[in-house]
């Protein structure tokens, strides 16, 4: 069954990913969801934002985002509705994961103080992606929340995300890797006797490629961190099957400039693909229809064409440049828009709002038109059109 | 210091994700060729963008590029980088030896290495930039790169591999890239933003990163996609008196002035960030309005480029 609202195609979920490209929004919109939600009694809301801009804070009203979550004053919220916002902390995350997962605190205090520890998380190619779902995982399974929104991370691929848990489980089973701690989980004197043959070539091209005191202290590192194998494995399948569960639903935000537009395609395709659920596609930004009227259009080709005036003629000219400059660019939205093939069943538009997002209303205004009925609640809230769905 | 922009023999153009990055470096790559150039342009992240760019969507989907540079207009060379691929021709190269026949399963080898050697997928990325440098295949080797966050790590992985590995081959070779890529004659950033907060934000943070403990310069700034100009700060106030005098009589009208305020809220909301960038940044630098009118792909390219040569007074003529 289609459902045309994001009211309705959210309805039964408990869990939103918000995915698209960098640049279009996916903050903004991710908050504004979890804004939306909570006003319109979804309960207790978590928003979990990577990054976001320091107005984004500002227009959350806190001082700052943390690893840690805060509540998030809501005037006429309803009862039982909270909405409480954390920030990934890449970083202090794995440091908590270490915690959970080694088997004493002797090798926590050794990760935590190798040297490579912190270079490798933090250079590890999806550690961003691996530790935004552990998160998911972890707060979703504490119950504290009826909904969770998360803005998942900007990856190099698009979808890295959705494999990083099951990833990082293969990356510590690898045979490499049992190679290369071979010798030092055997204990130096034996393992220089026996030589390790079977590994030998490899040790020799590493070796001369890296040096072999690095070589040691990676080995050291990855004995340690195989401590923590079982937990991890555990884990990833767990954040897969719960990402792969009905209550969890996917949000794709897009712009509509052509890269983006092309990205979120793509992500439809892909999510499709692996059968995880779809729940909407939001097109952030979109220029105001009335750009589209054609008596407009014409009045303003009509002045631009007449003879450089001057006093309110001049300005009307002026006006008229601009909307025509503007509606240039609708059009090339429009273009953009009518190339999109396959969109799914709930399409929502947002429209280009025309503030910056430096307080609670303008958020207001984004979460108002995702979830149509929660503006009655805020006073003095500027009008916005409704946007325009296709019916399905 | 180079003159001009295209005298450097390698350019890395990055910026936030969404700014139009792998566009500016296709723009550029087009102009170099048009005026004479050997041009290698590189993407980085292999999504196809650049091809898309180069040619269309259509061509993108039809024959991809790969690691082996294709010649896709006269002069302009494009390939995608695969670390796997750039290890394998710097170990042949360097090693001497029928290694790949050797470890069989070199990518399961690589993959250990590119992820638990931090910065081995770096070091063979921009090492592969580098190596094209010096070896002078090309005029100008142009790197489509990863996003600002990505980005510091493969510039300073050079760096970080002396920090962090005492000897090895690779140690040995860190010396060369980073002589190439600490000339600012020879290398240079391309910093592509737009003009809004958080492309801005991380371009100016970027711009610092470049002057303090990256070796590499800082060349030239490009704002990208900026708004129609159509408006000055004297219209703007005329403008306001005008809507507010007019009467609903006229929906035209109405609707005219309602549009061009709409525009004139967009340039002051923006205005603040791009003085903040123009503040940070004093070298060269371009602005590229939105393109329209134009299908996606080589028409917006050369679009671009014709924009950039004019900023950036870029020479024409094959020399």
């Amino acid at each position: 069954m289609t459902k045309s609202s994001l009211a309705d195609a959210l309805s039964e979920v408990d869990v939103v990913l918000c995915c698209g490209a960098g640049g279009v929004g996916k903050t903004t919109i991710a908050a504004a969801l979890g804004l939306g939600a909570a006003r319109s009694g979804r309960g207790r809301v978590l928003v979990l934002t990577i990054d976001p801009a320091r107005r984004l804070a500002d227009a959350l009203g806190l001082e700052e985002f943390g690893n840690v979550e805060r509540r998030v004053e809501l005037t006429n919220a309803p009862d039982g509705s909270e909405l409480w916002v954390a920030m990934l902390d890449t970083s202090a995350s794995w440091d908590e994961l270490v915690r959970q997962h080694a088997p004493d605190q002797i090798t926590v205090d050794r990760i935590l103080g190798n040297q490579l520890y912190r270079n490798i998380t933090g250079r590890f190619v999806q550690s961003h992606d691996y530790i935004a779902m552990e998160r998911l995982h972890s707060l979703h399974s504490s119950g504290r929340y009826d909904l969770i929104v998360i803005d998942t991370p900007p990856s190099r691929n698009a979808l890295d995300f959705l494999e990083a848990p099951s990833r990082m489980a293969d990356f510590f089973s690898s045979s490499l890797l049992k190679w290369i701690t071979l010798p030092y989980r055997l204990g130096g004197e034996r393992a220089g006797r026996l030589g390790y043959l079977a590994a030998k070539p490899f040790y020799q091209v590493a070796d001369r490629i890296l040096g072999s005191q690095f070589l040691a202290d990676i080995a050291e590192f990855f004995l340690l961190f195989q401590t923590m194998y079982d937990g991890f494995v555990l884990r990833a399948k767990e954040v897969e099957g719960l990402l792969h569960q009905r209550a969890t639903c996917f949000v794709v935000v897009t712009s509509l400039e052509p890269a983006p537009l092309q990205e979120a395609e793509y992500f439809l395709a892909e999510l499709r693909r692996k059968h995880l659920l779809v729940g909407a596609l939001v097109v952030n930004r979109v220029l105001p229809s009335y750009l589209f009227d054609g008596p407009t259009r014409r009045l303003a080709s009509g002045l631009m064409a007449a003879s450089a005036p001057s006093g309110p003629a001049r300005v009307r000219r002026r006006a008229a440049t601009a909307f025509s400059d503007l509606a240039a660019l609708a059009d090339s939205e429009r273009a953009s828009r009518s190339r999109l093939a396959n969109p799914p069943g709930c399409v929502v538009e947002v429209p280009l709002v025309a503030s910056d997002l430096h307080n609670l209303d303008g958020l207001l205004e984004v979460a108002a038109v995702l979830w149509p009925g929660v503006s009655k609640a805020v006073t003095k809230r500027p009008s916005v059109s409704r946007p325009k769905r296709p019916r399905s | 210091m180079a003159t001009d922009l295209l005298d450097h023999r390698l350019l890395v153009v990055t910026g936030k994700g969404g700014v139009g990055k792998t566009t500016v470096a296709a723009a550029l790559a087009w102009h170099a060729a048009r005026s004479g150039k050997r041009v290698l342009v590189c993407e980085l992240d292999a999504k196809g963008d650049l091809l898309s760019a180069l040619t269309g969507a259509d061509a993108a989907r039809s024959h991809a590029l790969s690691f082996v540079p294709r010649e896709v207009h006269p002069r302009l060379h494009a390939m995608v980088m695969d670390p796997e691929a750039s290890l394998k021709e710097y170990l042949k190269l360097n090693l001497r030896i029928p290694l790949v026949t050797r470890i069989g399963a070199l990518s399961n080898a690589f993959d250990f290495l590119a992820n638990a050697a931090p910065g081995v997928r770096e070091i063979v990325t921009i090492g592969k930039l580098a190596y094209e440098v010096r070896e002078r295949h090309y005029d100008l080797v142009i790197a489509d790169a990863p996003a600002t966050g990505h980005v510091v790590g493969l510039l300073r992985a050079p760096q970080a591999i002396n920090e962090l590995v005492g000897v090895g081959l690779i140690r040995s070779q860190t010396k060369w890239i980073l002589d190439i890529l600490s000339s600012p004659a020879t290398t240079g950033a391309v910093v592509v933003s737009t003009s809004e907060e958080l492309p801005v934000t991380e371009s100016i943070e970027l711009i610092a990163r470049l002057r303090t403990d990256i070796e590499v310069d800082a060349a030239a700034v490009v704002i990208n996609r900026t708004l129609p100009q159509s408006l000055t700060s004297d219209d703007s106030r005329a403008l306001h008196r005008l809507a507010a005098s007019s009467t609903s009589d006229d929906p035209a009208m109405v609707t005219m002035l309602r549009g061009a305020l709409l525009l004139d809220q967009l340039t002051q909301i923006r205005a603040p960030h791009l003085s903040r960038l123009l503040e940070a940044w004093t070298g060269p630098i371009a602005m590229v309005p939105t393109i329209t009118g134009q299908s996606p792909g080589l028409p917006v390219t050369r679009a671009v480029a014709g924009h950039l040569a004019d900023e950036f007074s870029l020479s024409a003529e094959p020399r």
